[in-house]
């Protein structure tokens, strides 16, 4: 079981951009958080992976509550998460061959002898061709490189997944292919999935249960020049989803 | 033909000449550059002395060729030094930040607080004349530049997902710096190696100059135009012209080509490492 417990976080302890929020997601459960663009699901997620250090708040993983964030936390729970970004381009280091890019979690936690049947394994799964392995980042697609990314993600074997906007910026059927991998990964190891995202029919058809992240729940300031968050064009209402987060202000 | 594409040549002409004459020349011309003839004191320019000669009648174009290749290679090592030792400074007080940051900033600022020829000069009063104490004090004064900009770099990368990704990895901080940081600002780095190289043959002639670098005997651009202050006053011209031309043309040469590089590199961003 993933729990966050009344998760403050920020950027600015004064300004949290989440503020007590908690959500829990039940072993081998795939949970999808919907919200508009900029209302903190990304550093919820961030938060969860343990990237993210928290004004306030607690991530209990598998019953055993996080020691720290980013280095501070012990390896194997950094390690328990695989994290797919929004964007490939930023996700991946330009410098680094895509068969590299896919065993870089392995090499660095001494797993080194396993990386290339690994590699092996997954390369066909995420659709890359050995062609495309020998390639850098520059040299494919955002479709691609974000196969590359969710080949990453699962190659260490983790116990739990996160996927941050996962879809957002590639074609239907490269987002069918990617979520397919996700699924066959979860159905292999039972790992559980935080699916972070605003588009509510693909994570409603994804996810075991989805989670609506409320808009206006936020008090807007106005010394920082910002409107006061409305539903844009990308929350559909009407959907029916179960508010599960709990927002106090 | 641009302006710029003929400034690149030209800068890449020039320092394609020197480096062959610094090579070559010592092989191929059996003279010697520290013969002294008192016969052939002060001789203007000619055709058996191109550049003249010097108050003790040492061949001018020979030493000059000598001495830039001393300067040269002082330039190159003490580049070298400066820019590794910048660059891991940087790299770990922006990687690791907290205490190591705060320690390696407060040295920078430590040594940028003194002037730097003031800090070169008693870095070289400590040794006895010669190539190695003039290297030892261009790179220590020379590092807080390449360290500041380095460690800015750095902590602009640290903050990219993809770092993110390694972190979540299981990557340690080690690790992190070594295999995503450091390549990353190489490139950096190494513009400012090849920018510092002018400088760093400047301080070269200005602490020969001022007769703290190597010993007088030595052919050194800086120890040339120190011993031709005497004869300049009675009007012989050459033997300060011509040392001083061989410090001036390859050094805009070298910032020619590193000028071209940043350009390259990074044709929006105004690097911090200017001459």
């Amino acid at each position: 079981m993933l729990e966050l417990r009344g998760i403050t976080a920020g950027y600015d302890p004064r300004d949290p951009v989440v503020r007590d929020v908690s959500l829990t997601i039940g072993d081998g459960e795939a949970v999808g958080l919907l919200g508009p663009s900029g209302c903190g699901k990304s550093t919820l997620a961030r938060v969860a992976a343990l990237l993210h250090r928290p004004d306030a708040g607690s991530v209990v993983i598998d019953g055993e509550p996080a020691r720290g964030w980013r280095h501070r936390a012990p390896r194997e729970q950094r390690t328990a998460f695989g994290v797919v970004f929004q964007q490939p381009r930023q996700s991946a280091d330009p410098r680094l061959r895509l068969r590299d890019l896919i065993a870089e979690p392995l090499r660095a936690t001494g797993r080194r002898a396993e990386a290339d049947t690994r590699v092996g394994e997954l390369a066909p799964v995420v659709g890359l061709s050995a062609e495309l392995l020998a390639r850098r980042p520059h040299e494919v697609s955002d479709g691609q490189l974000q196969r590359a990314c969710v080949a990453r993600a699962l190659v260490a074997r983790p116990r739990w997944l996160i996927c941050d906007e996962m879809t957002a910026m590639l074609d239907a059927s490269t987002t069918a292919a990617l979520v397919g991998v996700v699924e066959a990964y979860r159905r292999e190891s039972g790992a559980g999935l935080l699916a972070v995202g605003h588009d509510a029919v693909l994570l409603e058809r994804w996810c075991d249960r989805t989670v609506r992240w409320e808009p206006l729940t936020r008090p807007f300031t106005v010394s920082r020049g910002l409107r006061p968050r409305t539903p844009g064009p990308q929350t559909p209402d009407g959907l029916n989803t179960v508010p599960v987060i709990r927002v106090t202000q | 033909m641009g302006s710029r594409t003929r400034a690149l040549r030209v800068s890449a002409g020039v320092m394609a000449a020197v480096v062959l004459a610094v090579l070559v020349v010592p092989l191929a011309v059996p003279l010697d550059e520290q013969a002294v003839d008192l016969g052939a004191k002060l001789l203007p320019p000619g055709a058996a002395h191109p550049f003249g000669t010097d108050e003790v009648g040492r061949d001018l174009l020979l030493r000059c060729v000598y001495g830039l290749r001393v300067s040269l290679l002082v330039g190159v090592v003490a580049a070298l030094v400066a820019t590794v030792v910048g660059t891991a400074a940087g790299a770990l007080a922006g990687a690791f930040g907290g205490w190591p940051d705060r320690l390696l900033m407060r040295l920078v600022d430590l040594f940028s607080a003194v002037p730097h020829l003031l800090l070169g000069i008693f870095v070289v009063a400590l040794f006895r004349p010669g190539i190695w104490p003039v290297v030892a004090s261009v790179a220590v004064t020379h590092w807080l530049s390449t360290a500041r900009v380095v460690r800015a770099e750095v902590l602009s990368l640290r903050s990219r997902p993809y770092i993110d990704a390694a972190v979540s990895g299981g990557a340690s901080r080690w690790r992190v710096t070594v295999r995503h940081l450091l390549p990353a600002v190489l490139p950096q780095a190494g513009l400012a190696a090849v920018l510092m190289v002018p400088h760093a043959i400047w301080h070269e002639s200005a602490l020969s100059f001022l007769g703290l670098g190597l010993p007088t005997h030595r052919a050194s651009l800086g120890n040339m135009v120190n011993s031709a202050r005497g004869s300049l006053l009675a009007g012989d011209w050459w033997p300060t012209l011509f040392p001083g031309l061989f410090i001036i043309v390859p050094t805009l040469a070298l910032a020619g080509l590193a000028g071209a590089w940043r350009a390259r590199l990074n044709p929006r961003h105004r690097s911090e490492l200017t001459l």
